[in-house]
């Protein structure tokens, strides 16, 4: 396991990292509410323990990137760029969301005018693995059109486990993609735990069968996780071909809210929550210098003041119009359109220096 | 101008979209160095080279996962299954990430997905299907069935020109036992317009693919017996022709459906609930459906023969029909 920071993140790129992670929980705390207050409608899907190596391994790639979350990478798609308001929109199933209410949480995409500096971005699917497919095809279409692009796609232990994930991980090995997948070992696919799933000692040997080269990294620090993610994006795209980075992390929250997670032993939960990847990094930054308390609490209450104005932004928005239902089914009808806003962070420079 | 088959048809349709076009491409297995199972990809390795005549693995979910991935990017897909009983094992990747994609995200997917479907040839349960029931009820897909060079040459056209996922079916029956002159200039067939092969006042046999040759036999053969068939081709399975349909039966009053696929859940039943629902008033009798029997296409070929549609099944269930 790669401990190592990396020596290229500036002091600005590091409080960037720390920001991100805290809006990630700060917004999923809000999200959190909402749901109990009848606002946020159907399944809410929790990050909690896991934002760091969503922000981190996302933080690895260029603006300009394409990638595919899971619904447990919201901190993937804020490091992107995207609005804290889509992700409200998304959860309330507003009209103005991306989807139109039509579809949940991160299930919407941004394909950005070609020369902007906005990423592509793919939402997910429910039925698990797909979506390393169709990044393969991502990247083989960049490829084919000569552009320097890296796909970073994000699968989970149980995803491994599908005939699809296979077939994709073939197929971008074969033609040597510049496709970087994330393979998270969180540790429980709903009440499914790891060894029930693989008979493997750890999540990156699946690369093992494909050769494909792979590495397994403390999803729970980030610094190693943005080392290890951004040397598999650059070798990808330099044209080693495609890349297995296996996170070692915990699902600290149920499947799902309704999930009361009573098959996960408790000294489990009590081991990784002394592990969380925020408190560390927090602690982190502090022994190294790169910030003081007084400083993280600062941006600790901008990332909490962001997320209560854009949900309240969002509460106001209208629902959809019924009469809208069978729009957009075809490209005759251009009802929906895959673009959402996408900002910068109050640390813009050291965005644009990456 | 020469004569060109069903399949030459086909292949005059991928070299001419490719050369007007570079971003359409080929991928599929084998559609490289042997130009495909079929060979209608033949001649499009050495014309465009391997970046846009792509091999690839056993994997159809990664084909047309791949397919949808480079549509996404702006490119033009299209995927040949070497046999389209194979797009089961695809299923998931059309179905829940293609047809949805546009009214979910708005992201479009303008991929064609094509390969040789239908029986006759004794190709046995797994190389005989007509799947095209299995993705009517499903949203946000068009399904095409060509059943004449001319209209295979169009319609592959304007599918790759289309914006949207489209399926298309190619009877491997008429592969090589249909030619016709195309016209030399660039056209295109509409999807989601239906064609009157044969004019007829007494009854309307509404079909597609390699039975409308059947139903065109049957009709040929029950003029002589003073019955005059109307013969409409579908050409496009989703979406339905629903004012061909409807102006067919209005004109007949008399409605055969006939289809290749097994009868029970079979595009047959659709047609005939349209016409139930919206041309009641003008019905002298029940849509009747001619179709395969419920059991999978056998290899041998007399068990074949008594499983698939034929013309003396479609003049039996017509002189029932006209009898009304």
């Amino acid at each position: 396991m790669q401990t190592a920071p990396d020596p290229n993140l500036t002091r600005n790129q590091r409080l960037e990292l720390y920001y991100y992670a805290r809006l990630t929980r700060d917004i999923e705390e809000r999200v959190n509410i909402l749901h109990k207050q009848g606002k946020v409608t159907g399944a809410v899907y929790r990050s909690l323990g896991q934002e760091g190596e969503s922000v981190a391994t996302a933080y690895a790639l260029n603006r300009d990137d394409a990638l595919s979350p899971l619904t447990r990478n919201l901190g993937a798609l804020l490091t992107m760029g995207v609005r804290p308001l889509v992700m409200f929109l998304q959860y309330m199933a507003k009209g103005t969301s991306a989807a139109r209410g039509r579809d949940l949480s991160n299930h919407f995409a941004n394909f950005p005018a070609p020369g902007a500096q906005a990423p592509i971005l793919i939402g997910p699917v429910s039925p698990l693995g797909d979506m390393v497919a169709v990044m393969g095809g991502v990247a083989l279409a960049a490829k084919m059109q000569q552009r320097p692009l890296v796909a970073m796609v994000y699968v989970g232990d149980g995803a491994t486990s599908t005939g699809v994930f296979h077939e994709a991980m073939n197929f971008a090995a074969v033609k040597q993609l510049p496709l970087v997948v994330v393979a998270e070992d969180n540790k429980f696919a709903y009440s499914t735990p790891v060894h029930q799933q693989m008979a493997i000692a750890h999540i990156d040997q699946r690369a093992d069968a494909y050769g494909m080269r792979h590495q397994m990294v403390d999803g729970n620090d980030m610094l190693a996780v943005y080392g290890a993610a951004k040397a598999a994006v650059d070798s990808a795209r330099a044209g080693a071909g495609p890349f297995l980075l296996g996170i070692d992390t915990m699902r600290m929250k149920g499947h799902a809210a309704h999930d009361d997670m009573r098959y996960v032993p408790p000294e489990m939960v009590e081991s990784w929550t002394k592990r969380d990847p925020i408190a560390l990094y927090r602690e982190r930054l502090r022994r190294d210098g790169v910030a003081k308390n007084a400083e993280l609490d600062e941006i600790d209450a901008m990332t909490k003041a962001y997320a209560e104005s854009e949900s309240q932004l969002a509460a106001d928005a209208p629902d959809p119009d019924p009469a809208t239902v069978e729009r957009g089914l075809f490209g005759a009808d251009p009802f929906m359109s895959a673009e959402v806003e996408i900002v910068r962070s109050p640390f813009a420079g050291a965005k644009a220096a990456r | 101008m020469a004569e060109v088959t069903f399949l030459e048809a086909i292949r005059e349709a991928l070299f001419e979209e490719m050369a007007r076009d570079e971003r359409v491409f080929v991928l599929g297995e084998d559609v490289g160095t042997i130009g495909g199972a079929f060979r209608v990809t033949e001649g499009l390795l050495a014309k465009f080279g391997g970046a846009r005549v792509v091999d690839t693995p056993i994997s159809e979910s990664a084909i047309i996962g791949a397919s949808i991935g480079a549509a996404y990017m702006g490119l033009r897909p299209v995927a040949e299954l070497q046999f389209i009983d194979f797009i089961t094992t695809c299923f998931d990747m059309i179905t829940s990430v293609a047809a949805t994609s546009r009214y979910r995200t708005g992201a479009g997917v303008p991929m064609v997905v094509r390969g040789p479907c239908g029986a006759g040839v004794s190709g046995g349960p797994f190389h005989s299907a007509n799947p095209e029931a299995f993705f009517l009820n499903t949203a946000g897909i068009k399904i095409v069935e060509p059943s004449t060079p001319y209209d295979a040459k169009g319609l592959l056209k304007a599918a790759i020109r289309d914006d949207d996922p489209v399926l298309f079916f190619e009877h491997k029956l008429l592969y090589r036992r249909l030619k016709e002159t195309l016209p030399a200039d660039d056209y295109i067939v509409p999807i989601g317009k239906a064609i009157v092969r044969r004019t007829g006042s007494d009854l309307t046999i509404v079909t597609f693919g390699a039975m409308v040759h059947v139903a065109l036999d049957a009709a040929e053969a029950l003029s002589k017996e003073g019955v005059a068939v109307e013969v409409l081709d579908l050409r496009t399975l989703a979406p339905l022709d629903r004012d061909a349909i409807l102006s067919s039966v209005a004109k007949t009053s008399k409605a055969i459906v006939l289809h290749e696929a097994s009868r029970t859940g079979g595009i047959g039943g659709e047609v005939a609930a349209i016409i139930a629902e919206e041309a009641f008033p003008y019905l002298d009798g029940p849509v009747v459906r001619v179709a395969s029997l419920d059991v999978p296409v056998p290899y041998s070929p007399p068990l074949e023969k008594a499983v698939l549609p034929n013309v003396e099944k479609v003049m039996a269930a017509a002189k029932r029909l006209i009898g009304y």
